[in-house]
């Protein structure tokens, strides 16, 4: 039996072709988006990979650093690491930050971390490992930092000496790593401004001024100058320990919270990136129902054009079903040069958007299937009116 | 006469109900022998259109008698469930325009028929073939359509409707948009294609050029149909 539909596809080459390509681009922004979603999932799954941490010991009743403001004591760590089943501890601290390089500014989480320790980037593109206790950063390579590169944080220069890559926060800003001290500093230092003046009102205070007690002033301005915060300390479980039983220890006895690394990915998939997967999800079934809209509309109008052939295929004996079959599989036809064109544009423009974009084989496997399915219910429509075409009508009076 | 090909007897034909009821057809008796080729005249609005479509199996007759190379297919109702199979099966149809699929070439526009009765492709193409060849349209088996000629375009109609060797073709003004040459042309071609592949044709029309060529004539006025003898004059 001849292809009906196919000979009216290659008829009509040109309406189909300029149809497909409409109907891909959205399917590729459709599968871009989805993209972005898995790309969003990805960089958190990778944040907390390469952290290099079991368990994210942070503040009492805050969700981790990554989620909510954490501060503790950077001396929190001497205490956990007493706790049983505790390999290793350090401290690190996450800011969001603007980096000032050239003419541009540059939103990046700035990482301290101590060097040989969790928290420190996992493997380096370019350039060394830092080596000196200051002053030196191992950027993301998406920075756009360059190897020897001096660029001002705070009150002071450093050099890059190492580049990383796909390390990026929950929201998506490369990570730009550097010794917990200058993190520290860079972080709760307040500036030289603030520091005369709290140390004028310090001297002026007569309760911690005492003229008899010499050495009370220093020690109080000391105080008020030095960092001594982190946002999280970072835990290596031991092997042979369970990382929730080790983590339950160090909300008993240490007053902390303390979150498993599913706990944590819970925290940042389930909640932090809860209402942009909503969002998308809301777009994905807005580009859907007019994906739909565009392929019914174009089948429908087709149908309308060829009533007259419908009712002749009716008169000399074309059974319904193979007139529904024409325009179901022409309506999958269209569907499918859009999904091919879809497919195509997102793998190409994906390395373009400034986040992570991940494109899995599942996705579009799902996205044809969803294709399918529109393009089906968007022949509905088209089927009715031709089933309803009277044969009569071919013929006149 | 050996079995009619298509024998009608007081077929009625009447749209809607009650006092707003028309009666387009009101007891129409015809007999064609297979083979034979007749015209169907009549003014417009006499009937000619709505006893083309009962005889085609489109629309149904109020009542009457209706038979097919003797097989009774409407006798107060229709006695065959699938029309649409007896329509591709057992009538052949040629419009006033030609109808072709523009989608589809020459070939595949005629073989289309045997295909949907369930031949192979090929046997199909074949018989298209042989058709197109008896009907001097052969070298333009794989053009499309719309790069026939109007005659040619009715000759690949002609195939078309003749195609299943149907015992009956109805032809709704054939001829009308040609002028004299060609039309008497597509006359010369129903007949020769009547008598050879022995299919009775009936011809609607208005066309006072090919009236004379009818050996028998149906005159159709107010729903009835009055059988007149044709000139018969050669084409």
């Amino acid at each position: 039996m001849i292809s009906l539909a196919g000979r009216d596809i290659l008829h009509h080459w040109a309406k189909y072709v300029f149809t497909g390509v409409g109907l891909g681009l959205l399917i590729g922004v459709t599968l871009s988006m989805a993209g972005i979603y898995r790309g969003m999932v990805d960089d958190a799954q990778v944040l907390l990979r390469s952290s290099g941490a079991d368990i994210w010991a942070v503040q009492q009743e805050t969700l981790g650093p990554y989620a909510e403001p954490s501060n503790l004591r950077d001396d929190a760590y001497r205490a956990i690491l007493g706790i049983p089943g505790v390999a290793e501890a350090s401290n690190v601290t996450y800011l969001t930050m603007q980096i000032r390089q050239g003419e541009r500014d540059v939103r990046v989480m700035a990482v301290g971390f101590e060097p040989g320790r969790p928290g420190e980037p996992p493997f380096l593109v370019a350039g060394r490992r830092i080596a000196r206790s200051h002053y030196e950063v191992v950027a993301d390579v998406r920075t756009g930092f360059r190897l020897g590169e001096r660029v001002r944080i705070r009150r002071h220069e450093y050099e890059v000496v190492g580049l990383t890559r796909r390390m990026v926060s929950s929201s998506g800003d490369p990570m730009v790593f550097l010794p917990l001290k200058d993190a520290q500093e860079a972080q709760f230092l307040k500036d030289n401004d603030a520091i005369v003046n709290e140390r004028a009102r310090t001297a002026s205070n007569p309760a911690l001024n005492r003229p008899g007690v010499p050495g009370l002033l220093d020690a109080i301005l000391a105080s008020q100058t030095a960092s001594r915060s982190v946002n999280a300390v970072l835990v290596r479980v031991a092997s042979g320990h369970e990382a929730e039983q080790v983590a339950e220890n160090i909300r008993r006895w240490k007053h902390l919270e303390a979150y498993t690394r599913a706990q944590m990915e819970e925290i940042l998939v389930a909640k932090l990136i809860e209402t942009s997967a909503r969002q998308i999800a809301t777009f994905l079934v807005i580009l859907a129902i007019v994906s739909a809209a565009i392929v019914s509309f174009i089948i429908y109008t087709m149908t309308l054009g060829k009533l007259r052939e419908l009712a002749v295929l009716k008169l000399i004996g074309t059974p319904n079903r193979t007139i529904a079959a024409m325009i179901l599989q022409q309506s999958l036809g269209l569907g499918l040069i859009g999904f091919v064109i879809g497919k195509t544009v997102a793998t190409l423009w994906a390395p373009y958007f400034p986040k992570y974009v991940l494109l899995l084989p599942g996705d579009a496997v799902r996205g044809l299937a969803a294709t399918i399915v529109v393009c089906a219910i968007a022949s509905l429509l088209a089927i009715r009116v031709a089933l309803k075409v009277d044969p009569a009508t071919a013929i006149g009076g | 006469m050996d079995v009619p090909a298509i024998e009608v007897r007081g077929l009625s034909k009447r749209y809607g109900e009650g006092e707003a009821g028309v009666d387009a057809l009101k007891g129409v008796d015809m007999r064609i022998a297979p083979g034979e080729v007749v015209g169907l005249i009549g003014p417009s609005g006499s009937g000619k259109s709505t006893l083309l479509k009962c005889l085609g199996a489109v629309i149904e007759p109020t009542g009457g008698y209706m038979a097919l190379g003797g097989r009774t297919v409407f006798d107060g109702g229709w006695k065959i469930r699938d029309l649409r199979s007896l329509r591709r099966d057992n009538i052949g149809f040629v419009f006033q325009a030609p109808y072709l699929i523009p989608f589809l070439d020459v070939t595949d526009n005629v073989a289309l028929l045997p295909m949907l009765a369930g031949k192979s492709n090929r046997e199909a193409r074949r018989q298209a073939a042989e058709l197109l060849e008896a009907l001097d349209v052969g070298h333009r088996a794989k053009a499309a359509p719309s790069e026939l000629s109007g005659g040619e375009q009715q000759r690949v109609a002609i195939a078309r409707a003749l195609v299943n060797r149907p015992p009956v073709v109805l032809a709704d003004e054939p001829t009308a948009p040609l002028d004299s040459e060609r039309a008497l042309n597509v006359m010369r071609i129903l007949n020769r294609m009547a008598e050879q592949y022995r299919t009775a044709i009936i011809v609607v029309t208005h066309d006072e050029k090919i009236i004379p060529t009818f050996r028998r004539l149906y005159r159709i006025r107010d729903g009835r149909t009055f059988e007149e003898a044709g000139e018969g004059r050669a084409t």
